[in-house]
C-alpha cells in the first residue's frame, strides 16, 4: 500500500492457504451439534441394526447360503446413509441459510478453497467414522453368525469400500447442497435420489419399461451397496459388481461437486 | 482507499445499483446513507466482491476484492448481525474466521475483549440479543486489524453505551489512518460519527460531500420571528415590510414566522423601522436528519400511508353522522432553542383551540393528545 497515511497492523501478514481453511472447517464441523446428533445417531443406526440382524440370523438358524455373515451390516449403512446424506448437505447449506456464507467469504475470497476444504475434511471424517463403524459392525456379525468364512478383499470392500461409499455419497449431498443452497430441498432432493429408484421400480409391471426397471434395480444405491457386500450383482450378472459401485459414486461425486465449483465461482452470494 | 467506477447492478428487470462512482478515503469515517432500499447493501457487497457487478468496477487499494493478496488483513466487514450459525459458540465462529484468513488464534480472545463479548464467549450466538450480534459482527471485522473497514448499519439493535463505542470506535479507527465506510440510516449518529458522507436514493449519487457543506448546501437557514401575539396586525405588517425588503416568509401553525432570506440583523432593523415589536427573533440551521430528508424525499421506495383501519370500524347508527375530522395543523419538525414561557403562562396555548371554550383543560398543546 502506498496511500500517504495508511495504517499498518503490527499481527504478522502471511499469506493464507488450504490448510488454514481445513483447520477452519474442521473447527467449524465440530462446533456445531448438528454434526455431533447425525454422525452419532448413524453410529448408532450402524451398530444396532447390523448386530441386531447379526443376533437375530444367528438365533433363527437361516441358512446363509454360503454367503458371508459381513452383508448382514446392509441395513444399518443404508439407514446410517440417511444422517450422512443430512450432514453433508447442512455443511454447505447452512451456511447459505444463516447467511455465514458471506462471512465466511469475506474471510477468504478464494470460494474454491473454501468448497475444497470442506469437501475434504468432510469426506474424511465420515469415511473414518464409517470404516470403524463398519469393520466393529463386520467383526460382531462375522463372531455371531455361523457362515462361510469371509476372504480378505471381503473385509476390505465390508470396511473401508463401505466407508467410500458412504463418504462419496455424503460428497455427492455436499455439492447438491452447494448447488442448491437450501437445507430442507437439498436434503429432499438426495432422499429421493437414494430411495426412488427402487420404490419406482417396483411398480414398473409394463414389459415396455422392462430394461429402465432392471437398470434402476441394478444402479439404485441401496442395490450398489449390497453389490459392494456381495461382489457380485444382485439382480443380474450385468450390474455393478465388486468395487464397481465405489467407482461409480467417485464419478458422480466428481460430476456433482464439478458442477457446485462451477456455480460457487460464478454466482452471487 | 475504495473506489468504485459507473457500478451498476441489476437483478432481472429491477436496477439496484446505477453508475455509482465515488471514492471512500483513508483517515475518515465516511458515511454510506440512503432510505430503506437504495443500493447501499448491494453497493457493501459489490465492494466485498459477493456480488459480481453488472457494469462498472470498484477496487479495494488498486485491486478488486477478490484478487487482493490476503483479503482478510486489509478488509473487514460487518455486513449482517444475523450472518452467523447460531449453533456455533461466538468464540467458535471467530476462531473459524480466524483460522481461515491464516491469524493467529490469540487474537481472537483480543477482539472478543474490545467488543465486551469475553465473558459470552462460550455461549451459542443463537441466544445473542441483536445488540450482541452486532458486537460479534463488529469483532468479526476486527480480526484481521485491517485498513479497510466497512460496517453495514452497526448500531442497529444496540444500546446507547453502545453507540456510543461504536462511534468513538469508528473515530480511533479512522484517526489510525484506516479507510472506514459506515453505512447507515441514523442521520443523527452519522452526524457525530461521519467526516464525509456519500448519500444515494433509488441507487443513484446524490452527494459526495464532508458532512458540513452537506448540510449547507441543503438546508435552508432560517430566522424565526415572533411578534406579540395580542397583536396580529403587527404580524401582517411585518410580514409586508420582510417580504418587500426581499425575504421568503412563511407563517409557522404557532403563530411564529419563519424568515429566509434575510440576515438576523437586517430583520431586526426592518422591525423597527415599521415600529413592530419582537418576542423572538433566533438564528436556526438545520439538522442532517432535515438535510437529509429534503434531498431524498423524491427517491424514498417504501413510504407509509395512514392506517385508517376502515374495513375494522363498526357501522354507525344512521342517525349518529360521523364528526368531520378535525383540521390539524402539520407539525413542523422543530429544532433548536425555544424561549422558555414566562411563569404562570404558556404564550403558544392561549390564543388557540377555539374549538374548545367550554373546556377549561384546554390551554397546552398537549391537548389534542390528552383526550
Amino acid at each position: 500500500m502506498t496511500t500517504p497515511h495508511s495504517y499498518v497492523s503490527p499481527i504478522p501478514v502471511r499469506k493464507a492457504h488450504l490448510g488454514d481453511a481445513l483447520t477452519s472447517e474442521w473447527t467449524k464441523i465440530r462446533s456445531v451439534r448438528s454434526t455431533i446428533w447425525t454422525l452419532g445417531i448413524m453410529v448408532l443406526l450402524m451398530l444396532g441394526i447390523g448386530i441386531g440382524v447379526g443376533a437375530l440370523v444367528a438365533a433363527s438358524d437361516v441358512s446363509t447360503e454360503g454367503e458371508t455373515a459381513l452383508g448382514l451390516g446392509f441395513f444399518g449403512v443404508l439407514l446410517g446413509s440417511i444422517c450422512v446424506i443430512t450432514l453433508g448437505v447442512l455443511t454447505i447449506a447452512s451456511e447459505y441459510g444463516t447467511g455465514m456464507i458471506r462471512t465466511t467469504l469475506t474471510a477468504c475470497p478464494s470460494r474454491a478453497r473454501v468448497l475444497a476444504a470442506k469437501a475434504i475434511v468432510f469426506f474424511l471424517l465420515v469415511f473414518a467414522i464409517t470404516t470403524v463403524t463398519a469393520a466393529l459392525v463386520g467383526l460382531a456379525d462375522v463372531a455371531m453368525v455361523d457362515a462361510a468364512e469371509p476372504t480378505g478383499e471381503e473385509w476390505l470392500r465390508a470396511t473401508v469400500g463401505v466407508g467410500l461409499f458412504v463418504a462419496l455419497l455424503g460428497l455427492v449431498s455436499l455439492g447438491v447442497g452447494a448447488i442448491i443452497r437450501h437445507s430442507a430441498g437439498a436434503i429432499t432432493i438426495m432422499i429421493g435420489v437414494l430411495l426412488l429408484p427402487l420404490v419406482a421400480a417396483m411398480f414398473m409391471f409394463a414389459e415396455s419399461l422392462r430394461s429402465t426397471r432392471e437398470w434402476f434395480l441394478e444402479y439404485a444405491i441401496p442395490s450398489q451397496l449390497i453389490a459392494l457386500y456381495a461382489g457380485k450383482s444382485t439382480v443380474t450378472m450385468s450390474g455393478p459388481a465388486g468395487w464397481d459401485p465405489v467407482w461409480i459414486m467417485a464419478v458422480l461425486a466428481a460430476a456433482v461437486l464439478g458442477g457446485a465449483f462451477a456455480l460457487i465461482n460464478s454466482r452471487d452470494v | 482507499m475504495i473506489e468504485a467506477v459507473g457500478l451498476t447492478k441489476r437483478y432481472g428487470a429491477k436496477t439496484a445499483v446505477y453508475n455509482l462512482s465515488f471514492q471512500v478515503r483513508p483517515g475518515h469515517v465516511t458515511g454510506f446513507l440512503g432510505p430503506n432500499g437504495s443500493g447501499k447493501s448491494t453497493t457493501m457487497r459489490m465492494i466485498l466482491g459477493l456480488d459480481r457487478p453488472t457494469s462498472g468496477h470498484v477496487t479495494i487499494g488498486g485491486h478488486p476484492f477478490r484478487q487482493l493478496p490476503n483479503a482478510p488483513r486489509q478488509v473487514g466487514a460487518l455486513l449482517d448481525a444475523k450472518a452467523v450459525h447460531g449453533g456455533r459458540s461466538a468464540r467458535s465462529h471467530l476462531l473459524s474466521l480466524a483460522q481461515l484468513a491464516g491469524i493467529p488464534a490469540q487474537r481472537v480472545d483480543e477482539v472478543l475483549g474490545v467488543v465486551g463479548l469475553q465473558d459470552v464467549a462460550k455461549r451459542r450466538s443463537k441466544g445473542f440479543s441483536l445488540g450482541m450480534g452486532q458486537r460479534l459482527g463488529i469483532a468479526a471485522a476486527l480480526l484481521g486489524d485491517p485498513q479497510v473497514l466497512l460496517f453495514d448499519e452497526p448500531v442497529n439493535g444496540l444500546d446507547p453505551e453502545g453507540i456510543l463505542w461504536v462511534r468513538n470506535l469508528m473515530k480511533k479507527l479512522a484517526a489510525e489512518g484506516r479507510t472506514v465506510f459506515v453505512s447507515s440510516h441514523l442521520m443523527s449518529e452519522m452526524a457525530l460519527t461521519a467526516d464525509h458522507l456519500i448519500v444515494i436514493g433509488r441507487g443513484q449519487l446524490l452527494a459526495d460531500m464532508s458532512v458540513k457543506d452537506f448540510i449547507s448546501a441543503n438546508s435552508a437557514d432560517f430566522a424565526r420571528v415572533r411578534t406579540p401575539h395580542t397583536e396580529p396586525q403587527q404580524r401582517e405588517k411585518l410580514t409586508t415590510v420582510l417580504t418587500e425588503a426581499g425575504g421568503q416568509v412563511m407563517p409557522e401553525p404557532d403563530g411564529a414566522l419563519r424568515v429566509t432570506g434575510l440576515p438576523l440583523p437586517r430583520i431586526s432593523d426592518l422591525a423597527h423601522d415599521a415600529d413592530v415589536r419582537l418576542w423572538e427573533l433566533s438564528p436556526h440551521q438545520a439538522s442532517l436528519e432535515e438535510a437529509y430528508m429534503r434531498m431524498t424525499q423524491g427517491a424514498v421506495d417504501y413510504r407509509s400511508t395512514d392506517d385508517r383501519l376502515a374495513h375494522l370500524q363498526p357501522p354507525m347508527p344512521p342517525h349518529q353522522l360521523p364528526q368531520p375530522p378535525q383540521y390539524v395543523v402539520p407539525e413542523v419538525p422543530q429544532q433548536g432553542w425555544y424561549a422558555p414561557p414566562p411563569p404562570g403562562q404558556n404564550p403558544y396555548a392561549a390564543p388557540q383551540n377555539p374549538q374548545h371554550p367550554q373546556n377549561p383543560q384546554a390551554q397546552g398543546p398537549n391537548t389534542e393528545d390528552a383526550r
